[in-house]
């Protein structure tokens, strides 16, 4: 398995549920951020990283190393994580 | 976090989702589970905002700046045509329901071209 895994998630987005789900399952640690649940100051730089990182995405938005996913694709997360 | 919804409020609020839905022609989710978490997140957002904006957008929590996310989004349209689904998945049709189209990640329209209610 690979290294860091994060992800800017939204606390009410059902594909970030299903990812957090996902990862839950196979007992695989990460860090997520709500960016939706932070303020100020805080939710605008996470905002100003991800357009950087990645302009016009929809939301899970998940860094595996350097390699970004958009949105819960399973079999692209499963393929980068070689479950 | 907001304050926990209860099953009443969810079950309350799918039911005038489906009726609108289909007074107006739209088909909801099939996926009764996932439907479920959709409504959720939409309640969670009401509940927050005093609307229900996209569950799979950032709202601002002033009314004017959100107009464009409040459900029914105004990219909903555009993005059934061109992905089968809206960004959040609460409106499908046949496309996506055949598996044709959206069961892929599909990336968020306003912010490649913001649109006014």
């Amino acid at each position: 398995m690979k290294g860091k895994i994060r992800a800017y998630t939204l606390s009410t987005c059902p594909y970030c549920k299903a990812f957090k789900a996902f990862m839950g399952e196979h007992e695989i640690p990460m860090e997520f951020t709500d960016v939706d649940l932070l303020k100020g100051e805080e939710q605008t730089k996470a905002m100003d990283e991800i357009d950087r990182i990645c302009p016009g995405c929809g939301y899970p938005i998940i860094i595996i190393d350097e390699e970004i996913i958009v949105g819960f694709n399973e079999n692209k997360i499963r393929e980068v994580l070689r479950l | 976090m907001t304050a926990a919804i209860s099953d009443e409020e969810i079950e309350k609020h799918t039911n005038t989702l489906r009726n609108f839905a289909k007074s107006t022609g739209y088909t909801l989710n099939p996926d009764d589970a996932f439907l479920r978490i959709i409504v959720i997140g939409l309640l969670e957002n009401k509940k927050r905002f005093g609307y229900a904006s996209c569950p799979c957008r950032i709202a601002d929590g002033q009314l004017e700046k959100d107009k464009d996310i409040i459900c029914p989004c105004v990219y909903r349209d555009p993005d059934l045509v061109e992905y089968g689904r809206c960004l959040c998945g609460l409106y499908v049709n046949e496309d996506y329901i055949s598996g044709k189209k959206g069961r892929e990640p599909i990336p968020d329209r306003r912010k490649t071209h913001k649109m006014s209610r």
